[in-house]
């Protein structure tokens, strides 16, 4: 038990420099809503779009370098629940901001 | 010191109510004969070692099933308890306290401790032999799930005689269910209670959805799957989506009680609706996972006992997966008086509306496989009648419901009241007692009485529109819901005594199910055949009960209804498959570790309830102490030898 | 891989390589069901977010997060976590190579920081309740609360199992049983780490925006 069998294709493998890309590209998406936000560079809705864009690709490239979900094979049901999980957080955070815009209490 | 402990009983234990002390007297009678029978018929450890630590998926299937009719009893008791008080006007056989107590712990039980567990016991029972499976993926996750939900339910139940039941309704709206409105440690047993059980129903979720995706026998496509199992691959997806968002909002009541948070207080900032458009982004989606898996059900039976194969199967599928994913998206209508504004009341009534098509689907799929098929009127095939013309009138209530300026009327009525009975009842429980009465023979092996059997439904049927048919009247006549008593002045009088009797009748159908299981235990018809309906699917083609292991050697499944097909093929001359070689079977060892871990939860949650901190803090010790131990433990698992294996299919007639 | 595990036990194979087999598979079940327990996990956190915007404005006359938040810890905070999740990378790495000593000192490495991810956070907290913001100030502290302490206890706990499968390698080596739980608490702690960055940019970044 000792070796791992040569067809093991589920375990996630990566290698170093798909780590180091990894933390780099995080390094640079944290340092950037740092930069726009303590220097006052944008404001408003130009500054949300940008930390929440710099926040959603973060999520993407920790999703492919660091929990190598492309590696999966198929059929790719962890993607699958993966999308169907994330569909039901976004109706969850939206419907409730819509529903509860009207329901605000003092 | 003396009055100390006096004032501390008094305040500990529920006192003052005569049905309460009965009910005192008749707890303490039941344990100390249980006990007696253990010890006098030295059973503790075949109790321990066949049972409290079993992870075989059909004891505990078992299990969930005696546990979910032991709760169906209580919550029926609650039902007809509030219809004896509301049977005549001005009545005083219950106060106003006490029905509050009775509705909601009517609501809970019958949702969260009798149609959930009920609804887990048939997974258990049927899904690892519907697809040709060992056991579940992970066997010790089921019975930690079996014994969360138990010692969940035990908690709720507990308040009955303990501190004082819960009354703010089944789903505890805030500020109600604060701390500024409801001190007493009711609701903290209402949270708690339904909390260490949620955690198990995730599990539960999780455990089928990769039961189900990934430990299929060889050749079951997924589009090859029988309907029962598709049903219960949404019902669980479903589950896992939404479950987290009730603990959550559970937690945060908590919170809010506990620690003095302001989430959903009057004061402090705290938004109440919050609450209520949390619980129900969980509860839309909940009564769809109750009754998706009974959706499944109804098609397995009509295609068995139609003897045909069933009409329109990828729309079936479609129909499921949709409704699954639709129902997150239709919370709203549940609030729709709440002043959300009309764009969001038009968004959800639309999405409501929707939702029935596919439901709408399914019933012409079932009709059209009836059509012209051969059909045998056994007691799981009455059910299923029984159940399409309730769910169609309930469905068609339910769109009108969705009509949300139409609902400004009927809100909180007893139009509403009637509408989710006949759902529930009419789809849910008929769905479940179906598909009780259809494996019976399977999990037992023995049959039920069917004439009996036909007495229940009838007396369930008939009483069913004798009870609720009254109630969609008086909703429009103005009575609402959760009224413990009204005026002779009201003209309400004939509806809810008519209704009161249909109560009652349902309550001896009840009565006649459980005289039907006894009776047939004790005029035992064998299954000997393993397939006594002429089933289709493969858990048919193993002996009734199913061996430990269920399958000596696991079936090839080319073609829906696998079974029904191999049948065919020997009847026309055909050569059986060719079975592969015996090899030794891979179990899990039986594990202790369950049963205590949900213990020390209820310890916790016991401690919780009341703040004491003292019980409190080593009941979530030993919740952490237990999952480090398993966790430590690599002697998990061992194996069937080849002989054994040999013997016990010799014993269950099939000699190989 | 679908039926694997069935097909494990249905076709013929040697004896003992069958055994290996059938763990095998069986580790790979319990990677795919720990991965739809995250998914639960970060509905958990969805809906935790969804409350914290929706109060984020009622601040009932307490104080605003705003005035309160110390962006310099939070940044440390942050940096400390976002490195452990790579730390925790090269552990994994290390278990690839079938290096134990690598393995373990690398998860040393990350317990050490998430455990100083703790610290800070634990410090934060006693701050702002020194400051008059505690969880019953008003519903956006106690919003503010719940979310960031769920996110430390899924933390903490993290630290536990870690600290508990470094002493559970130092018995048994790296096995097929061992190497799916590092497998599974590195996923565990990359989860942790892209929570928390959606907590840095809804809660801290657009607070004190």
């Amino acid at each position: 038990m000792a070796q791992q069998p040569a067809h093991d294709s589920h375990e996630a493998h990566g290698s170093l420099k798909s780590y180091v890309i990894g933390f780099v590209m995080s390094l640079v998406l944290t340092a950037i809503p740092l930069i726009v936000v303590l220097n006052d560079i944008l404001d408003g809705t130009a500054a949300k779009v940008v930390l929440l864009g710099s926040a959603i690709l973060q999520f993407v490239v920790q999703l492919v370098y660091f929990m190598h979900l492309k590696e999966e094979g198929k059929p790719r049901y962890n993607l699958m629940v993966l999308i169907l999980g994330l569909i039901i957080v976004l109706t969850i955070v939206a419907g409730s901001i819509w529903i509860m815009t009207y329901n605000k209490v003092a | 010191m003396l009055d100390k402990i006096k004032e501390f009983a008094s305040e500990f234990f529920v006192t003052g109510d005569p049905l309460i002390y009965g009910a005192d007297v008749s707890i303490g009678l039941t344990l100390i004969a249980v006990v007696t029978a253990l010890t006098y018929f030295k059973k503790w450890t075949w109790l321990w070692r066949d049972w409290l630590t079993t992870v075989d998926h059909k004891k505990i299937g078992i299990m969930y099933v005696i546990a979910s009719l032991l709760m169906l009893f209580r919550g029926g008791v609650d039902a007809l308890l509030m219809r004896t008080q509301l049977a005549i006007p001005d009545a005083e056989f219950l106060s106003p306290e006490h029905y509050n107590q009775i509705f909601t712990t009517h609501g809970v039980i019958m949702i969260l401790f009798m149609a959930m567990p009920l609804m887990f016991g048939l997974f258990n029972l049927v899904i690892p032999l519907q697809i040709g499976a060992r056991d579940v993926a992970f066997p010790f996750l089921n019975s930690l799930s079996f014994w969360l939900f138990f010692f969940g339910a035990m908690l709720f139940n507990v308040s009955f005689v303990i501190g004082g039941s819960p009354d703010a309704g089944w789903l505890a709206y805030p500020p109600l269910s604060e701390m500024s409105h409801s001190p007493g440690v009711g609701q903290d047993f209402y949270i708690w209670g339904i909390q260490i059980s949620g955690i198990g129903s995730l599990m539960t979720g999780i455990n089928f959805v990769v039961t189900i995706l990934k430990m299929r026998t060889p050749g079951m496509k997924l589009m090859k799957m029988p309907m029962f199992t598709w049903s219960v691959l949404s019902s669980s997806l479903t589950i896992l989506l939404a479950f987290p968002i009730l603990t959550v909002t559970l937690a945060l009541l908590f919170i809010d009680r506990y620690f003095g948070a302001h989430f959903f207080t009057l004061d402090g900032g705290g938004n109440p609706m919050m609450y209520i458009n949390l619980i129900w982004m969980w509860g839309h989606p909940e009564v769809y996972i109750i009754v998706l898996p009974a959706f499944g059900i109804f098609s397995e039976i009509v295609a068995t006992f139609s003897k045909k194969r069933l009409f329109g199967y990828k729309s079936m599928v479609f129909a499921l997966m949709s409704i699954s994913l639709f129902s997150f998206f239709t919370w709203a209508h549940h609030f729709f008086t709440m002043g959300s504004g009309a764009n969001v009341n038009i968004f959800f009534a639309i999405t409501t509306m929707i939702i029935a098509i596919p439901t709408g689907v399914k019933v012409f799929n079932w009709l059209f496989t009836m059509f012209r098929g051969r059909i045998s009127f056994k007691t799981p095939m009455l059910w299923t009648i029984g159940f399409i013309p309730c769910f169609i009138v309930g469905g068609m209530t339910g769109v009108l419901l969705s009509v949300a300026p139409a609902d400004f009327q009927f809100h909180n009525s007893y139009f509403l009241i009637a509408h989710f009975h006949q759902v529930i009842i009419g789809g849910v429980a008929f769905g479940f007692f179906a598909g009780l009465y259809y494996w019976w023979p399977k999990v037992f092996g023995f049959k039920l009485n069917e004439k009996i059997g036909k007495w229940a439904f009838w007396t369930w049927n008939i009483g069913f529109y004798v009870c609720f048919m009254p109630q969609y009247v008086l909703g429009l006549m103005g009575m609402t819901r959760r009224v413990s008593s009204y005026g002779w002045d009201k003209g309400w009088y004939e509806l809810n005594l008519t209704s009161t009797i249909g109560g009652f009748l349902m309550g001896i159908g009840f009565l006649f199910q459980v005289w039907q299981i006894l009776h047939s235990i004790k005029f035992m018809e064998k299954d000997t055949t393993g397939d006594p309906w002429g089933g289709r699917t493969l858990e048919w083609s193993i002996p009734s009960p199913a061996p430990v292991y269920n399958f000596a050697t696991l079936p090839q499944a080319d073609e829906k209804d696998p079974w029904w097909e191999e049948k065919r093929r020997l009847a026309e001359g055909g050569a059986p498959k060719p079975q592969s070689k015996l090899e030794p079977i891979h179990m899990p060892k039986n594990s202790g570790v369950p049963f205590i871990m949900s213990a020390f939860w209820f310890v916790a949650g016991f401690g919780l309830v009341f703040d004491w901190l003292w019980m409190a803090i080593p009941g979530l010790i030993g919740v952490g102490a237990c999952m480090l131990y398993h966790s430590f433990n690599y002697n998990t698992d061992y194996y069937i030898p080849v002989d054994e294996i040999k013997r016990t299919e010799a014993a269950a007639r099939r000699v190989i | 891989m679908a039926n694997s595990v069935n097909r494990a036990i249905a076709e013929p194979a040697r004896h003992d390589e069958h055994h290996h087999e059938e763990h095998h598979d069986l580790e790979g079940l319990r990677m795919m069901g720990f991965w739809i327990f995250l998914i639960t996990d970060c509905i958990l956190f969805g809906t935790l977010f969804a409350t914290y915007v929706v109060l984020s404005g009622s601040y009932a006359g307490g104080p605003a997060g705003a005035e309160l938040f110390e962006m310099p810890g939070i940044i440390a905070e942050t940096f400390i976590l976002l490195t452990s999740s790579f730390t925790s990378g090269l552990a994994v790495l290390s278990m690839n190579r079938g290096d134990r000593k690598g393995l373990i000192g690398w998860l040393i490495v990350t317990v050490l920081l998430g455990a100083a991810f703790i610290t800070l956070e634990v410090t934060e907290f006693m701050t702002l309740v020194h400051e008059g913001a505690s969880i019953s100030t008003s519903a956006f502290w106690s919003a503010f609360y719940t979310l960031v302490g769920t996110h430390g206890l899924h933390v903490s706990i993290g630290l536990v199992w870690m600290i508990a499968i470094m002493i559970q390698l130092g018995r048994h080596g790296i096995n097929s049983v061992t190497r799916r739980k590092v497998n599974i608490v590195s996923l565990y702690w990359h989860f942790l780490d892209v929570v928390w960055i959606f907590v840095f940019t809804i809660v801290y970044m657009m607070g004190v925006m």
